[in-house]
């Protein structure tokens, strides 16, 4: 890898440039998500006639989900530390407990959305509930594709250890894991919270 | 690969505890105060979004480690852009629609 | 769904348009296998990672979708020509202004502007590549692709029928159960995505891709205003991308974000629509801006005047950007501090603009100008702007807008801005850059022929809409009686589109004529070039630069002149080194070819089709993720060979 390459960019610099990327990659899908909150927060009185938060919402549900996801943006973080130890066992040991809380979160979600649905209170039956379905959706969406992505990268890991590829993987992934956890702690404020207020 | 400095991820295990703890504390409290009906509903929506945006800080720094990265800080400048964006849609959007609640 | 309801075969003309699209496809496949050219398709362009390739590639594709709106627009004003007109029903009438929109911005406009990013930028900060060459070929096929979906509505399944911004309810399913919107959400999203990508590669490649010296102030124009657009591009595409999901899971799913009934709200989908469309005229019209300021300065043989005030306001425009959208849906009625607020901010984004005005008029003062052809694009496009500027202005009084408001002075200013912004801007670029990218210059006569068709076919053809909208005439009437007085002012207005047409045809015929018939350019810098792009040769080699140029305060390669003027001069040794050089790949466009199955599945609800090509998306990136070995050398020696094929030694 060390030899004199010239590149326009020092090959050291790639990977810190893919980050750099990512980051703006992020800000794009905060605006996303910016955007499904507007919906929410302009629709989230029209029930038309339908169910209202207050009545769907169940607490140590919505409670339980956020602090899985809390933890689970924790253990991801530890797993990157790995990558000073460059300890390869350890990065995927707590890339595994990770992703086996982001597990569980989906599944409290799925869980959550079958009740709704089981009740009657569907994508269809108003526009306060397509928006939330939609946004939380959304969000489900995103940590069902970063545990695709995690699988995929704890193979990687297992093949070929710590490269200076491999740990840039491990860091885009893991900011991508903390910056599911903080549009989380909105949905949590906005869509739960301030719905069974 | 010589060069271990340049692939040293940022932050250490104290600084995750820190902003895990301080992310614990930030869920409770809105959790509390919105259970027990502390505050009038207008007040509780206030304090319960500064818990959120303290929060989302507390990540983007102890988790994200928005200051650890290289010069220049593009990513901070494009993190506050986008707050301004976010800004835009979702207060300008619920501005705008608000002829709604009046029409209807 | 039954055949005759899947193929289009009842009208005529699109019968036509079914043979001609037919044998056209059997003369290239024809022709690929007479000549044996397959292997060099795919080697040379469908797994080219090559922004400059990419970029000539956007660039086909735009002039292709320019023929394809073009011909819509004729259309449109052929039935206009006079009252009472038979030549488009009404239903044919609504699918064609629908595509022409449609195309135009986002299938016209969007790969122009990207086929100039591609080709200009790395060159302008001397680097070898984009930051991000795989994902620059993924965001070309995703648009490829993405445009491919919207024209195959035209022969199956049918045309989007409710204008290029699909305002719900019309475009809901209850008034629209046909494939024609769906061709139109999932293109646009398809397409979309690629849009991100680009602005997002851009980005990183202006800020952390820059030759060594050059810091962000020493920029070109160009570059700037490449910047500015990318901001605007992550800004404000995320949101056209969430309206157009929501506007799908009402059709697909059964939400009711936008319906009339549980609650929908239809005007949220105009809120969220303009809130990128507003943007998105900027996203077009900054870059532009950074061409003309090229233009100008080296056409004129000074310095850009102002040139921090040209980057301030840039900026300015980027974020004020965002700010003014309502001014689409002032009759919406939110209310007065609502329309004041964005009245005003509407105006004050006219200042940033007019500095830049000015700007350009000071930097041509006292100037040697040469009047060649992007010099007479940049004219051209100074009076067409100022005054759909001046109009724009009129539009932003929100009291008055409820008058202007969906009639043909809108049509009129909106083409005023974007074919005297965007489309003079991109042809200002195209003649200006051409030798750098085929090696050889437009020839000028017919390039002079073609501006000046079309810019008196511009204002035969759009003054009188003006005129006909404060006459009364609404947009997107098919046809109107003969008793209202509009009939001459059509009749000239189509007259004008047919001479802007002539425009295009002589704009082929240079190119077909210059190709064969203009001289090599063996300098690489047949302008007397400022900016690092002339430096090399033309066209540039595949690595662009021998040996990246080192940078010191603005106009690099002017002053690199200057001193290699002088009698002292001493050239440099320059050393050549190997270079690291990202490898071809076939999955950007297998992907986009996943897109382009997973789009069309759903556009007819064939969920499986749709499942499949979904799938297929995640393998193509899954199978990238696994690809470790992504690069190669290239030796010192081919380097050498290769500099000395174009007639420069090292």
């Amino acid at each position: 890898m060390a030899h004199a390459v010239e590149t326009g960019v020092k090959h050291e610099d790639h990977e810190s440039i893919k980050i750099a990327g990512f980051w703006i990659f992020l800000v794009q899908d905060v605006l996303l998500f910016a955007t499904l909150f507007a919906t929410y927060v302009v629709l989230r009185n029209h029930y038309a006639g339908g169910p209202t938060p207050k009545e769907l919402f169940d607490v140590p549900g919505f409670v339980a989900e956020t602090f899985i996801l809390l933890t689970s943006s924790f253990t991801s973080g530890l797993a990157a530390l790995q990558l000073n130890k460059k300890s390869v066992g350890g990065l995927i040991t707590w890339l595994v407990i990770t992703g086996v809380l982001g597990l569980a979160f989906l599944g409290f979600e799925i869980n959550e959305f079958t009740n709704m649905v089981q009740e009657g209170a569907t994508i269809s039956t108003s526009a306060f509930l397509s928006a939330f379905f939609t946004l939380v959706g959304t969000h489900g969406a995103h940590v069902t594709l970063g545990l695709g992505w995690m699988l995929g990268l704890i193979i990687q890991l297992a093949r070929r250890g710590i490269t200076p590829v491999t740990s840039r993987k491990v860091s885009v992934l893991s900011l991508y894991w903390h910056f599911l956890d903080a549009v989380w702690i909105f949905i949590f404020t906005v869509v739960y919270l301030i719905g069974v207020m | 690969m010589h060069d271990d400095h340049s692939e040293k991820h940022p932050g250490s295990t104290v600084s995750y505890v820190i902003g895990f703890l301080l992310s614990i504390v930030l869920t409770i409290i809105p959790l509390y105060v919105v259970l027990n009906h502390s505050f009038s509903n207008m007040i509780l929506v206030y304090v319960i979004m500064i818990m959120a945006v303290l929060q989302f800080l507390i990540q983007l720094v102890f988790f994200m480690h928005i200051r650890e990265s290289e010069e220049p800080h593009y990513n901070i400048l494009a993190i506050a852009l986008g707050i301004i964006f976010v800004f835009a849609i979702v207060a300008g959007s619920a501005w705008i629609m608000t002829f709604n609640s009046q029409v209807q | 769904m039954q055949t005759q309801h899947f193929f289009i075969v009842g009208d005529p003309l699109i019968l036509g348009a079914d043979i001609s699209i037919i044998l056209v496809s059997a003369a290239i496949i024809f022709v690929l296998t007479y000549f044996k050219k397959w292997g060099w398709l795919w080697r040379e362009w469908l797994t080219t990672v090559d922004h400059k390739k990419i970029g000539i590639m956007y660039f086909i594709s735009a002039l292709l979708m320019l023929f394809r709106g073009g011909v819509d627009a004729l259309l449109m004003r052929l039935q206009l020509m006079f009252p009472n007109m038979n030549l488009l029903e009404s239903e044919h009438y609504n699918e064609i202004f629908t595509t022409h929109g449609t195309i135009m911005i986002l299938f016209m406009a969007m790969p122009l502007i990207f086929a100039m990013f591609n080709i200009a930028v790395p060159l302008q900060i001397g680097a070898r590549d984009v930051a991000y060459p795989f994902l620059n070929a993924v965001s070309f096929w995703l648009f490829f692709f993405g445009a491919l979906l919207l024209n195959l509505s035209f022969v199956i399944g049918g045309s989007p029928n409710a204008s290029w911004w699909g305002y719900p309810p019309l475009s809901e399913l209850t008034f629209n159960p046909g494939p024609g919107e769906n061709f139109y959400i999932l293109s646009i999203q398809i397409s979309g995505i690629g849009s991100i990508a680009t602005g997002i590669n851009f980005l990183i490649t202006i800020l952390k891709m820059r030759a060594p010296g050059m810091r962000l102030m020493d920029m070109p124009l160009f570059t700037w205003s490449v910047l500015s657009s990318c901001i605007v591009i992550i800004a404000a595409f995320p949101v056209l991308t969430v309206a157009l999901f929501l506007l799908f899971m009402d059709r697909f799913a059964g939400a009711h974000f936008f319906t009339m009934t549980h609650g929908g709200d239809p005007m949220m989908y105009v809120n969220l629509f303009w809130m990128w469309g507003h943007p998105e005229v900027y996203i077009v019209v900054l870059p532009a801006f950074g061409i003309f300021s090229e233009v100008v300065s080296v056409f004129s043989k000074k310095v850009i005047f102002g040139y921090t005030s040209m980057v301030v306001s840039l900026l300015l425009i980027s974020v004020y950007a965002y700010f003014t959208w309502v001014h689409h849906f002032f009759t919406m009625g939110a209310g007065a501090d609502v329309n004041t607020f964005f009245s005003i901010s509407t105006m004050l984004i006219a200042i940033p603009t007019g500095v830049k005005v000015f700007n350009w008029l000071l930097t041509m003062y006292r100037g040697r100008i040469r009047m060649t052809e992007p010099m007479l694009w940049t004219l051209g496009f100074i009076v067409c702007f100022v005054v759909g500027g001046a109009t724009g202005v009129m539009l932003s009084v929100a009291p008055a807008d409820y008058q202007y408001h969906n009639s043909y002075f809108v049509v009129a200013h909106f083409h005023n801005v974007l074919i005297g912004g965007t489309v003079f801007g991109m042809f200002a670029g195209m003649t200006y850059w051409w030798p750098k990218i085929f090696g050889f210059k437009l020839n000028p006569t017919l390039g002079k022929w073609a501006f000046w068709l079309w810019n008196i076919g511009f204002y035969v053809c759009f003054m009188p809409q003006y005129a006909l909208g404060f006459m009364g005439m609404t947009r997107r009437i098919y046809t109107y009686p003969d008793d209202m007085g509009w009939t001459p002012y059509n009749v000239v207005s189509t007259i004008g589109a047919f001479i802007m047409a002539l425009g295009f045809v002589f704009q082929v015929w240079q190119i077909v004529y210059s190709a064969k018939r203009m001289d090599r350019d063996v300098t690489g810098d047949p302008w007397d070039g400022h900016t690092l792009e002339w430096s090399t040769t033309s066209p540039a080699p595949y690595y662009n630069f021998a040996v990246i140029p080192k940078v010191e305060g603005r106009d690099a390669f002017w002053k690199e002149k200057k001193k290699r003027s002088q009698p002292d001069y001493k050239p440099e040794k320059r050393e050549l080194k190997p270079i690291h050089f990202p490898k071809n790949s076939g999955i950007p466009f297998i992907m986009g070819v996943c897109f382009f199955i997973a789009g069309f599945g759903l556009t007819f609800h064939w969920v499986w089709l749709g499942v499949i090509g979904l799938i297929g998306v995640a393998a193509t990136l899954y199978a990238r993720s696994f690809q470790y070995d992504t690069e190669y050398v290239i030796p010192v020696e081919e380097i050498k060979k290769t500099e000395a094929a174009l007639g420069r030694d090292i």
